[in-house]
């Protein structure tokens, strides 16, 4: 019997009073045939257990990488943390080896994925994918694993859980494919949970039973969620807290209610325009101009001045806009978020 | 599985009668002298010339003929030699050894395939996969009649490491040097395929959501990976039969051993016709026995097949 | 896969500044490709010696004496004399001539039943395609060394002839299936993309269609299966030789070659060495050159 929930307790520095998750600065680069490519340039942010933390943005602009980055599963190469600290309960896991590393894995942070089709091995049933946990991380017996296994499928509200345990990935609906991703990460009971796109291939009412669950599992384990999305809809129902990334920099982080009450960074404002209202029915929807920056070819000062109504020269050139602290809990990287935020 | 079984066994009956068919209209159909033709240049003695029209029922309309062929592959009657030899008595002589240098075959190639794919694969682009990308460029264009005698050659006379011959009861290691050279044959094409397949799969999802599972990289590599990538190879195995058939006709040949394709191989270089069509036609059955059996292995590998 | 998206992003950034067509892309990795260069050299060596062969200073192939038996290397036979006491390389440098010219003509034959076949199948699809799906898996059912051998012997049975027709057709007539599928798989593949159908709703005919539209897009895949083919029919030629039922009588081939030197090897082995090698480097050409342009055209795999 290997106990690595056990082990992991003992991780040198480990302090439970510490800040559960804590980004500081975080750099990654890809560096292919074609030249180097910057996908996260200082991403920061925090998260408490129990809350939820919206990371938003277009695709492209780090937000799938910064999560990768701090699992520790970047694909490398090409991909290399180059910069900054990934602290768990005051743990910098960049610093750990890997063999530590991935115990905490699934036992303190786990994660689900945008296309649970393809996220799950084709060639095994999700008995097999779910029980293949606790016989490597808790060694269990192959009885033991599946009883479990069957428990957290019940957990998810699969219907008819054991007598689908035998089943593969291909046999379930997208639903029911998503639910077994999600009992998989809770399987180990993780302290944090990070949703790539976890609702973005399925139908809209799916997505909201899918979204539903997260919730009430968050509630129930007091887990920290870490939703990494694009869609603003579903951020304004669940999220306690948005990051926006642009350019593979948090822009703006704020408390849900005052990012959309005031957005104090151009980015998010323009995101924000460009849903559709029911209130503006008749106006025309605003797009935001121009491409997001290809990623080895960043424009000096803000990334975004060349698609930015408020830009000026001082946007234009080095050093980027810091983090500027607009209210408790809150910052902007815009050299201008008074003039946009008083701007409505 | 059902559905998928009984289609694939419908198209396995379609091509046997399909093989056989082509074989043997290739053998008899529109020959002015089919009987010549059986026996190539040799000169032949009227009571040879009738036994053999009644023996393939020369006498008979093509398809009449036909049908008597494969009534007798059915019963396990594969007709005499023109030496008066009974084929299926022959080649109940023969299998054993050609069993065996098949076998050891297989067996290397699988290790080295594998062991050598899956390095190929994880270290794509690294020196060990240039290398054996190299390698297996040479081996897979070495044809086996000019392997098999060089191999002869060298490891068996000049250096004098392997014995240049075997018997019928050869054993493991007078029959290492020949399986070596069979081997080849099937190697090249075996470990590619396994290491495209391992460098597709590393980048697949899963492997991410298993690495995400915090698992150790021999467990995401040596099952997750492994088993998707065997797929493919699996349903190369069919093809390589057909490769180590042909091989084992010129290296059986070459190295004196007695089986299967050393009797083909003389029985093409005497001219004796009923001999090769006999040997040919169970070959041909063995070929398309094993193809379905890999089929159906595949279908146990690959559970999408399994519940189409 | 889904992600890196940054990746994804960045690259086609750069294809922006530049724009650069398959095919030059597909060059552009060629030049840098070691192999494809040893390759065409190999080629081109090859194809100049079955064409001119005088310009490697052999000796006249057939000009044979028992005297010389086995002679040793010299000044006038760079390879020594053989059983019958002919120039091992003059023989080896005039076989190349039927290899090659086995080789090509048994590969356009097996490249243009592909076509067709292919073509039909993939176009108009239905039960012509199932019929001709079924075909192929008939010819594939048969293990491929196994029916050339039945095959060849039965159209090389007059002994008149040396054998030349008789494996080109066996060669041909064997061969296709490769072709033939890649052929269908990529007409299906841009029948049905939206430029295609396009020009179906203006008018254009079967013919037509397939001739301006749907070929140009199968070509890559389809030169690089007909000069792996090219490869593997040298070398099957050699081996039908070897085994007696393919060039015969007073052909000059390195499969006779080999075949006549085994028995022979303990006394004299540069007879069966020599014309291995040229055999051996040959299909390695071929094979090379259609390896090195598969991968300039399908980098993903790189």
């Amino acid at each position: 019997m290997t106990d690595i929930q056990a082990q992991i307790d003992v991780l040198p520095g480990l302090d439970p009073g510490a800040q559960l998750l804590e980004v500081n600065d975080l750099h990654v680069e890809f560096r292919t045939r074609d030249g180097v490519s910057h996908a996260v340039n200082g991403a920061n942010f925090r998260l408490e257990p129990g809350e939820t933390l919206a990371i938003l943005g277009e695709s492209g602009c780090g937000k799938s990488v910064t999560a990768q980055a701090i699992m520790g599963i970047l694909d490398s190469p090409p991909g290399y943390v180059t910069r900054g600290e990934v602290k768990y309960r005051g743990v910098d896991l960049l610093q750990l080896k890997e063999a530590e590393r991935r115990k905490v894995r699934a036992n303190r942070i786990a994660m689900i994925f945008q296309d649970a089709l393809s996220a799950l091995n084709p060639v095994f049933s999700v008995g097999f994918q779910l029980a293949e946990l606790f016989r490597k991380h808790r060694g269990m017996s192959r009885q033991d694993a599946k009883k479990r296994s069957i428990e957290l499928l019940d957990q998810v509200r699969i219907p008819a859980a054991r007598e689908r345990i035998g089943d593969y990935p291909h046999q379930f609906s997208g639903g029911m494919r998503q639910r077994v991703m999600i009992a998989m990460a809770l399987a180990l009971d993780p302290e944090i949970l990070i949703a790539d796109e976890p609702t973005t291939a399925l139908d809209v009412t799916v997505q909201a039973q899918i979204m539903g669950l997260l919730a009430e599992l968050q509630r129930e384990r007091d887990m920290g969620l870490i939703l990494i999305t694009h869609d603003m809809g579903v951020v304004a129902d669940v999220a306690d807290r948005i990051s926006v990334m642009y350019a593979g920099k948090v822009v703006e982080e704020a408390p849900v209610y005052d990012i959309y009450a005031r957005p104090a960074h151009p980015y998010t404002k323009a995101l924000l325009s460009s849903i559709p209202r029911l209130d503006m029915k008749g106006q025309q929807l605003s797009v935001i101009k121009g491409l997001p920056p290809a990623l080895n070819a960043i424009p000096a000062g803000c990334a975004f001045h060349p698609r930015c109504a408020y830009a000026r020269d001082q946007c234009r050139q080095d050093p980027p806009p810091p983090a500027y602290d607009v209210a408790l809990g809150r910052t902007a990287r815009c050299h201008f978020w008074r003039e946009v935020i008083g701007d409505e | 599985m059902f559905r998928y079984l009984i289609r694939r066994l419908l198209q396995m009956v379609l091509t046997f009668f399909g093989a056989t068919f082509i074989v043997y209209a290739l053998m008899f159909a529109n020959q002015t002298d089919p009987i010549q033709a059986l026996a190539g240049e040799r000169p032949i003695t009227d009571s040879q010339r009738l036994a053999l029209t009644e023996r393939y029922h020369l006498d008979e309309p093509f398809l009449g003929q036909y049908w008597h062929y494969m009534k007798g592959l059915l019963t396990g009657d594969f007709g005499i030699s023109l030496t008066n030899r009974k084929i299926s008595e022959m080649m109940a002589d023969a299998w054993p050894v050609t069993i065996r240098l098949a076998l050891i075959a297989i067996v290397i190639v699988a290790i080295v395939a594998i062991v050598a794919g899956v390095i190929s694969g994880i270290r794509r682009g690294g020196t060990f996969d240039n290398v054996t990308l190299v390698l297996t460029l040479v081996v897979l264009s070495m044809p086996i009649v000019v392997l098999a005698p060089l191999a002869r050659l060298v490891f068996g006379i000049q250096l004098g490491w392997f014995p240049p011959t075997a018997t019928r009861d050869a054993g493991f290691y007078e029959l290492l040097l020949p399986a070596l050279v069979l081997g080849s044959l099937v190697v090249a094409t075996e470990l590619r395929v396994t290491r495209s397949a391992v460098a597709e799969n590393l980048r697949s999802d899963y492997v991410r959501t298993a690495r995400a599972k915090g698992l150790t990289r021999q467990r995401v590599v040596g099952v997750h990976v492994l088993r998707n990538s065997l797929i493919p190879v699996v349903t190369l195995i069919g093809v390589d039969l057909g490769n180590l058939m042909s091989g084992a006709i010129v290296t059986e040949g070459v190295f004196n051993i007695p089986g299967v394709g050393f009797n083909l191989f003389r029985a093409i270089k005497t001219e004796d016709g009923p001999l090769v069509v006999g040997f040919v036609s169970v070959l041909v059955i063995v070929f398309l026995m094993v193809n379905l059996l890999v089929d159906l292995l595949y279908a146990a590998l690959d559970p999408r097949i399994r519940y189409e | 896969m889904s992600d890196p998206q940054a990746v994804t992003t960045a690259e086609s950034a750069v294809g922006r500044d530049k724009p650069r067509s398959l095919a030059g892309d597909a060059w552009r990795d060629l030049r840098r490709n070691k192999i494809f260069w040893v390759a065409a050299v190999l080629v081109t060596v090859f194809v100049v010696m079955a064409i001119v062969p005088a310009v490697f200073g052999a000796g006249d192939p057939r000009d044979c004496a028992l005297s010389r038996q086995h002679d040793g290397p010299s000044g006038n036979a760079f390879f020594g004399y053989d059983f019958q006491g002919c120039d091992v390389y003059a023989k080896a440098v005039y076989g190349a001539r039927n290899s090659i010219l086995v080789g090509l003509l048994s590969t356009l034959l097996a490249g243009t039943i592909g076509l067709i076949m292919g073509l039909t199948a993939g176009y108009f699809g239905g039960w012509v395609d199932a019929v001709l799906s079924r075909g192929i898996d008939v010819v594939l059912g048969l293990p491929f060394l196994l029916a050339a051998i039945v095959l060849a012997r039965r159209l090389s049975s007059d002994p008149s002839n040396n054998g030349f027709w008789a494996v080109i057709v066996t060669l041909g007539f064997l061969g296709w299936t490769t072709a033939a599928r890649v052929m269908r798989s990529s007409v299906i593949a841009s029948k049905n993309q939206d430029y295609v159908a396009a020009a179906r709703m203006l008018g254009s005919g079967p013919a037509r269609l397939m001739m301006k539209h749907i070929l140009p897009n199968s070509t890559a895949a389809f030169i690089v299966v007909l000069t792996i083919l090219l490869g593997t029919n040298i070398a099957t030629e050699a081996t039908l030789t070897f085994l007696g039922v393919g060039l015969k009588g007073d052909a000059i081939s390195w499969g006779i070659m080999i075949n006549e030197a085994g028995p022979n090897v303990r006394t004299a082995a540069e007879p069966l060495v020599w014309p291995s090698v040229f055999l051996a480097l040959t299909v390695l050409a071929f094979i090379m050159l259609g390896d090195a342009v598969r991968d300039a055209f399908d980098p993903k795999l790189r």
